[in-house]
């Protein structure tokens, strides 16, 4: 999805702000966010790519305008509605208007003391098509759905550098079409590649890059 | 626009704070109602990010590599396995992968996509590493960006910057400083800062 959350290269953001002994959260709600995050991801009613697009998909001037944690939110209550979890409407009143749907064991206690990220290598189903040392030239993709290949690194030249095993496609498992895994790799470009011939000369870049994002050369 | 902007809504004011508050508070009573989610265990979460998870570990792994050649090693082949032999409370998972800077090259971490960071090493990431300056400009002009750290790195130091747009998650080892000869592993560890693991600043010696 060409929209705004694609940030690579854009110009006039302005500085890098800093924020001296930050704490954690900056009130508490935002704690309670982040934890309703991760204990509704945990129940599976949706993968880690929907909740991505869920919040790419917010409109780019609220994407813009909202903090981090306010972006978290929004797309936690669409993918909720979108699930069938907790309706737009239960959200407009404050209060649960239907009974649960049946769903599996919640998260507890020793669950968070073994919180650990989810492991999305899967078996491999066929040879990796690219070898290190190979060039490859990424694809001109722009699906309206989600993907993980950024605009400023589509149609470039660049170099495989690692071959890191199958991985859930996003771009599928986004639209719930499936974990489709896929060989992922990293992806190496010069500056010169992807910004032109005034691109610092130390500068290289690397994407992690599905196999479908890549051609050979 | 930018700085200004930014700076309102990180900070909202007292009002939209107590609107934000309700309306989290109104969604977590949902769930919580319908069973979905249990309010110990979100409390349990908070405190793990809060208290638990966070820059300390990452700066254990840092500190034993620059003391154990064959940690280290390990951790350059697969760092999710030397980063769990150190023993966290909470388990490190799949396919974190570290770094090295080097005197020739300097690795920059970033997720122009979102927000793609290794929690479990560093915690949670600082605002800074999910606003849209960083982002955008981590990509193209790293070298600003790292001014802007203060980081000024020798002209000809090539800069390797590692666009996370995938499960795998990275941390950068950077260098040890001269003048810690001898030092012991948590000595080093607490010279070693968050914004060195990401690339965006230097351990600094004594």
């Amino acid at each position: 999805m060409n929209s705004i959350h694609d940030m690579g290269g854009m110009h006039g953001f302005g500085r890098v702000e800093r924020e001296v002994n930050e704490p954690v959260f900056h009130a508490p709600w935002e704690g309670r966010v982040m934890a309703l995050y991760r204990a509704l991801g945990f129940l599976q009613f949706w993968t880690i790519d929907g909740g991505r697009a869920a919040i790419e998909s917010l409109p780019p001037q609220t994407y813009l305008t909202a903090s981090y944690y306010a972006r978290w939110l929004m797309g936690l209550e669409r993918s909720l509605a979108r699930s069938g979890i907790v309706g737009a409407d239960e959200i407009a009143a404050g209060r649960s208007l239907r009974p649960a749907r049946s769903h599996p064991h919640i998260m507890t206690a020793s669950d968070v003391a073994n919180l650990q990220r989810g492991n999305f290598e899967r078996p491999t189903a066929s040879p990796a098509r690219f070898k290190p040392g190979e060039r490859v030239r990424t694809l001109n993709l722009n699906p309206e759905t989600h993907t993980r290949l950024p605009r400023y690194a589509r149609d470039k030249e660049g170099l495989v550098e690692a071959v890191h095993g199958c991985h859930v496609f996003p771009d599928t498992a986004a639209i719930g079409a499936g974990e489709n895994p896929q060989w992922l790799y990293t992806v190496v470009f010069t500056g010169r590649q992807l910004w032109g011939a005034d691109a610092d000369p130390t500068l290289s870049v690397s994407i992690e890059a599905f196999e479908p994002y890549l051609a050979p050369v | 626009m930018g700085d200004d902007h930014k700076h309102d809504h990180e900070h909202p004011d007292h009002s939209q704070l107590g609107e934000m508050q309700a309306r989290v508070r109104a969604l977590e009573s949902i769930l919580t109602e319908k069973g979905y989610v249990d309010r110990s265990t979100l409390d349990l979460i908070v405190d793990t990010y809060e208290t638990k998870v966070g820059p300390r570990n990452g700066a254990r792994i840092v500190a034993r590599s620059w003391t154990d050649p064959e940690f280290k090693a390990r951790l350059l082949s697969d760092a999710t396995a030397a980063a769990n032999s150190l023993g966290f409370p909470n388990p490190v998972g799949a396919h974190l992968i570290a770094v090295e800077n080097t005197p020739q090259t300097h690795n920059l971490v970033v997720c122009t996509l979102c927000s793609c960071y290794p929690w479990e090493v560093l915690g949670l990431p600082p605002v800074w590493y999910k606003s849209a300056p960083y982002r955008s400009r981590a990509v193209i002009e790293p070298r600003a960006v790292l001014a802007e750290f203060g980081v000024e790195l020798p002209e000809n130091t090539r800069i390797r910057v590692w666009d996370s747009t995938a499960e795998t998650r990275f941390l950068v080892l950077p260098m040890r400083p001269p003048g810690t000869e001898g030092w012991s592993e948590q000595r080093l560890a607490d010279l070693v800062t968050r914004d060195s693991m990401i690339g965006a600043g230097l351990v600094r010696g004594p």
